[in-house]
């Protein structure tokens, strides 16, 4: 120690003149941009996925109903309550938010007297910082909390398959289901949506922890068709997918085949793995008409519950449209046996050829069998009824695609035009081009719809895969004629679709007729919808249904026909058209027939 | 203090008189002997723990310290959470530098899930500038904290305002000022704001005189010596048997320094040197530190003047919310302003931990090396001695 040590801390004095540096104002002071403060959630872009409650660590956040949100397909309806009680304003919820509706203002002070207004529904309950538009926002880019883009499906080129029916998507391996199935956030948003409110998260589970029997089992409580759905199912469920907000939604159709392919085609290992080896008989019968992915649905769920099932089907195979109706390079064959070879072992009776109402009548039916299923099916085709549309040459899209798979002599003409944007015109457009390679080497199939691009009914992925085959899709254009010459087919002349609907949104196109065009064809191909053929149901029967306004039979939750307890109905000619609106009703008629036959 | 300036010094082989097993007679009826519960709750006591003094006078004879009031299970707690979620308890184990434990929860998972790879350089730099901050906000407030423990309460304001700049730029870095969560397992959490580096430049040449004046505000001061050098002296050979680590170790010769002796991050491509002292004492402690507050900015410049411009901040990794770590386990550590500091974390192929157990050096050197230290010191050091070990209850108990 000297004397130094004694003076040199006396120099801090020379502090005493300078400013203070303490804040004034403390409460007043504005956070940093990205500060993490208080909860704000645009309710309009939430639909309550709930990935937030998830990921809270605290458990903070729950989902709650919130009045004036409705509940409906994508949306839960519900939305995150916060408890400040808990929070610790880490903000994984933000991170992880699947629409990024969920942010932190970087407002900081708030004083209440009432300690439960702490608990609140940001964006709901009106708060000071509602408008407040700094604070923690979900980091960008390239920051996901799961995987944002789907595992590529591989295909055949375009030049391999538009050449052969074979099928053409490759499916995924195991390590691209388990990377896909990994992006899976688990909402269930997907399970309200799908029509048979399949366990799509608890699949999805199973391919991650590589169970494909427990995946199966899950499959089979409410899809007794997973071969046939995992290939050309509409996958309503991937259109709602919250990952899809702001990334590629899941490929949960591909998933679902991924588990499907992953299971040996004998029926036997199906049965041990689902436990349906043995199963008792309980005596009644029900006679099935159709089988179409409702009959099979109905049959499969009713088999289980011990029912004798006999199947009636007018062709010479089982499977409805989707054998007859959707092409084999989208849907082979033996995938339909597959799954179809699996519900006969459960004993399950078909009975082919046999047309219900020529070869044995419905009320014939009713006195043999306990209850009648009935899936009859969408199979007559519907005609534009333009001028020039009763031409020979003019052929109807169910009955080609009909014609291709038994083998009928198919007429191929080298220049093709088809009416419709729906899935099926896509079907018969890319059949046809299959047929013209075959025959021609070359393509030359265009396809016209009423709706422009955006609004064509047919999966994006089949307007693409149709162009790379070397079709033409030309939207938005309404058919006015049949163009004939000397009664010779030459083409289609067809008009501008200004609009497709009136102001009370009824089917009424509009069409610019300044903007016509011809397109050159030696065949034309209608596929603008189907209609139900239900010439099997008799005028007494008729008599006691009930038919709603277009032309469908009523039928109750249970799919009963109102006014004739033992008629169930269902399939197209009730709901979709598709498979899976079929599955699902199938097994709900199936629940029905045993509450009706067992209270 | 009076006692040293009259040259008075107690001889402490009169008593307490040891017993024939080697204990110390203590018998508090006798009147010679007084008990003292210093803490849980104490102004002086960095935390909340407890020293039972057995003095003599003012002076202490025997010493032992409680832990156990800040006991919150948050290895438990992260134990029972997926991997996603255990940084923002993590950061509760030490509040005086919580992104150690940000890293180290995301190193471990990154190690054990094979993603420490993958994780973006620019992440790197931006995790090495937050743990460096952390450094930094620590010594503001420890170097003038250790002169406020000899009550010299100025250095402790001007610290509290530097540090405060410091969480001033955590605040816009990492969206908060003392629990950052900003480091997250696969990266960071956000790139540097736009004129970031301008601030902090502002921020460390505000800094750079406050080092000058603290020198000259505690080094040369009489007090300040007098009452610190040589009080709580630790020997190289204590080092090792006790497992003194960090400054504690450097104070008294021994250089151990984790960013020199395990390079982890881009420290290997950082020039410094850890500094050291001889002594071993309280004094020493503190000069060792405020050479490391001058090496802490200069690093800090480093980093700002190394790191990429732009980069990715986060490695894609599997989803969060189904995340599973195959088996294994692993000890990662890193240089804290206390020393090393690790964590061991065991998986088991689920989507959470199976073990995660923290080694901070407060075990070491605030159970078993204060207890020894404490005899033969005054009351008045007690405060002194603890926070010149850098001892942080809440990471002893977790």
């Amino acid at each position: 120690m000297n004397i130094k040590d004694i003076f040199t801390p006396f120099t801090v004095w020379s502090s005493v003149l300078k400013d203070p540096v303490t804040i004034k104002n403390p409460i007043g002071r504005e956070a940093a941009p990205r500060y993490r403060g208080f909860h704000y959630n645009d309710i309009n872009a939430c639909i309550g996925c709930g990935t937030c409650e998830a990921i809270c660590e605290n458990q903070a956040i729950d989902l709650v109903p919130v009045e004036g949100i409705v509940t409906k397909s994508g949306d839960s309806g519900l939305r995150p309550m916060v408890d400040y009680g808990r929070c610790c304003w880490c903000a994984l919820c933000v991170d992880i938010c699947t629409t990024a509706s969920l942010r932190l203002t970087n407002a900081y002070t708030w004083v209440d007297t009432d300690p439960d207004n702490f608990r609140f529904i940001p964006g709901v309950d009106k708060k000071d910082w509602d408008e407040v538009q700094l604070g923690w926002r979900k980091p960008e880019p390239n920051y996901s909390f799961y995987g944002l883009h789907r595992q590529h499906m591989g295909e055949l080129h375009a030049e391999d398959r538009k050449s052969s029916f074979i099928e053409f998507v490759q499916g995924y391996s195991k390590e691209q289901a388990q990377q896909e199935a990994d992006r899976c956030v688990s909402c269930g948003i997907c399970v309200a949506t799908c029509p048979a409110h399949m366990g799509i998260p608890e699949y999805i589970k199973a391919i991650r922890n590589d169970d494909m029997e427990e995946g199966m089992r899950i499959l089979y409580e409410t899809n007794p068709l997973p071969e046939i759905c995992g290939r050309i199912c509409t996958h309503k469920c991937e259109d709602v997918c919250s990952i899809g907000h702001h990334g590629d939604p899941l490929s949960i159709r591909w998933l679902k085949r991924y588990i499907a392919d992953q299971i040996p085609t004998d029926v036997n290992t199906y049965q041990d793995i689902l436990g349906t080896g043995n199963l008792a008989k309980n005596g009644k019968k029900i006679a099935i008409v159709g089988s179409g992915p409702s009959g099979l649905s109905a049959a499969h769920y009713l088999a289980l519950l011990g029912y004798s099932i006999t199947v009636f089907e007018k062709l010479p195979a089982a499977g409805g449209m989707m054998r007859y109706g959707i092409p084999e390079y989208r849907l082979p064959y033996d995938q339909i046996d597959k799954d179809i070879n699996y519900i006969a072992s459960l004993g399950v009776e078909f009975k082919y050829n046999i047309t219900v109402g020529k070869d044995i009548t419905l009320d014939q039916l009713s006195k043999d069998f306990d209850a009648v299923f009935s899936g009859t099916g969408l199979h007559l085709g519907r005609s534009t009824r333009i001028p020039g549309s009763d031409n020979e040459n003019v052929y109807q899209s169910v009955d080609l695609l009909r014609d291709i798979v038994t083998g009928k002599p198919v007429p191929v003409m080298p220049k093709v035009v088809v009416i419709g944007g729906g899935n099926v015109a896509m079907d018969i457009t890319r059949s046809m081009a299959r047929l013209q390679m075959e025959k021609y080497g070359k393509v030359d199939v265009l396809a016209t719809s009423l709706e422009d691009e955006d609004f064509m009914p047919a999966d994006r992925e089949e307007i693409v895969e149709a162009r790379e085959e070397g079709c033409t899709i030309v939207p938005g254009y309404g058919p006015q004629e049949v163009v004939l010459e000397n009664g010779k087919l030459k083409g289609l002349k067809v008009w501008k679709c200004l609009s497709i609907f009136d102001e009370n949104k009824a089917f009424n196109p509009k069409f610019d007729s300044a903007q016509e065009r011809i397109f050159e064809a030696d065949m034309v191909i209608e596929s603008i919808g189907q209609g139900m053929d239900l010439s099997y149901l008799t005028e007494e029967i008729k008599s006691k249904i009930e038919f709603n306004n277009r032309g469908r039979i009523v039928v109750d939750a249970d799919y009963q026909a109102k006014g004739l307890p033992w008629l169930f109905v269902g399939g197209d000619i009730i709901e979709g058209p598709d498979v899976i609106h079929g599955i699902a009703n199938g097994h709900r008629a199936a629940m029905g027939i045993d509450r009706f036959l067992n209270g | 203090m009076i006692n040293s300036f009259l040259g008075f010094k107690p001889d402490r082989s009169l008593y307490p008189k040891t017993n024939a097993e080697g204990k110390l007679e203590i018998d508090l009826s006798s009147h010679q002997y007084t008990k003292l519960w210093l803490g849980p709750n104490h102004p002086g006591v960095t935390g909340n723990m407890a020293m039972e003094l057995t003095l003599n006078g003012d002076e202490i004879v025997e010493g032992k310290t409680h832990v156990g009031y800040l006991h919150r299970g948050f290895e438990k707690l992260i134990e029972r959470r997926l991997f996603v979620q255990g940084f923002p308890t993590s950061i509760r184990m030490c509040v005086a530098e919580p992104d150690t434990n940000e890293y180290l929860i995301a190193a471990c998972t990154e190690e054990l899930s094979g993603y420490d790879k993958q994780v973006p350089e620019m992440a790197k730099w931006l995790r090495m500038l937050s743990l460096e901050m952390a450094r930094l906000q620590g010594l503001l407030r420890g170097v003038p904290g250790q002169a406020g423990t000899f009550s010299l309460g100025i250095g402790v304001q001007w610290g509290t305002y530097l540090r405060d700049l410091i969480l001033d730029r955590f605040e816009e870095l990492t969206g908060a000022r003392v629990y950052h969560m900003y480091i997250i397992p696969g990266g960071v959490r956000g790139l540097l704001p736009d004129g970031f580096k301008d601030r902090m430049e502002d921020n460390l040449k505000e800094i750079d005189q406050f080092i000058i004046k603290i020198r000259k505000l505690i080094f040369n001061n009489a007090v300040f010596k007098t009452r610190a050098v040589g009080l709580g002296v630790i020997t190289p050979k204590m080092v090792d048997q006790y497992g003194i680590v960090g400054t504690n170790a450097r104070a008294a010769g021994v250089k151990r320094d984790v960013r020199k002796d395990n390079p982890y991050l881009f420290y290997d491509l950082l020039d410094f040197d850890p500094p050291t002292a001889t002594e071993g004492d309280v004094y020493a402690r503190t000069w060792v530190r405020w050479q490391e507050l001058i090496q802490t900015v200069d690093l800090i410049r480093q980093i700002m003047a190394k790191m990429p411009e732009k980069g990715e901040i986060r490695a894609q990794m599997p989803n969060v919310l189904n995340w599973r770590i195959p088996q294994g386990e692993t000890y990662v550590k890193l240089e804290s302003g206390r020393g090393e500091y690790g964590l061991y974390y065991v998986t088991d192929g689920s989507d959470k931990p199976r073990r995660v157990n923290l080694r901070g050096p407060s075990y070491t050197h605030g159970i078993a090396l204060l207890e020894d230290m404490l005899v033969n010191t005054n009351i008045a050091d007690v405060h002194a001695l603890m926070v010149s070990l850098q001892v942080c209850p809440p990471e002893i108990e977790r």
